[in-house]
């Protein structure tokens, strides 16, 4: 199942939420303000790192671009909508907010 | 593959009704069928034609309504929708207003059901 998560990780536990219930191994797709949680040089680089061992995490680059998150935590894959409607194709999708 | 999406999110609110409208754009441009759009809680607001921003600004509700003449079924839900002054008299081209049937007919037909934004 691909864990959809929209809200930034500095102002929502909708992350920690997600990777709570989620089944290990699971893609997770950071979208709108939960890109910040993308950023390299950032308070939570190490949570996101640890998330990463368990996770495949995925953020959305136009929402990377509009935001100006150009140093993306290393491991996490940027994909556009395509690659979003992909992800889509590929699993179930379920939102978290 | 037939793809479900539901709208939560009034237009301008945040970025749930453009990452809904970005993601049917690509799915159609790759070939996919999408089996409609739901528009529920403040989502509803997507739908009124009374939407008029200034002339270099986006038009959210236009361009719901473009995917809405190229047959995809937009669907606002009734309740809502009362809720929030919004009936016929203000609906834009390409919307229609149904209830939650709709809704559980377009989960049970998609093969994929995405949601934007939050309740």
């Amino acid at each position: 199942m691909l864990h959809l998560v929209n809200r930034s990780p500095y102002v929502s536990t909708s992350l920690d939420s997600c990777v709570k219930f989620a089944k290990k191994g699971s893609p997770i797709l950071l979208i709108e303000d939960a890109v910040y949680g993308a950023m390299a040089g950032t308070a939570l680089e190490k949570k996101m790192e640890s998330i990463m061992k368990d996770f495949t995490v995925y953020a959305l680059k136009e929402d990377l671009l509009a935001r100006g998150v150009t140093n993306v935590i290393a491991g996490i894959k940027e994909v556009d909508y395509t690659g979003f409607v992909e992800l889509i194709e590929e699993h179930k999708p379920t939102t978290w907010t | 593959m037939k793809f479900g999406v539901m709208v939560q999110e009034g237009p301008y609110q945040h970025e749930s009704s453009d990452s809904a409208y970005q993601f049917v754009k690509a799915a159609m441009e790759k070939g996919h069928e999408i089996v409609g759009v739901f528009f529920y809680h403040d989502g509803v607001i997507n739908s009124t034609k009374l939407t008029d921003p200034q002339q270099d600004d986006r038009n959210i509700v236009k361009r719901w309504s473009e995917i809405g003449e190229k047959g995809v079924d937009l669907v606002v839900c009734i309740a809502a929708a009362k809720r929030r002054g919004i009936n016929d008299d203000v609906l834009a081209p390409g919307f229609r207003i149904s209830g939650l049937g709709q809704l559980t007919e377009m989960a049970i037909n998609a093969d994929r059901f995405v949601t934007f934004g939050a309740s």
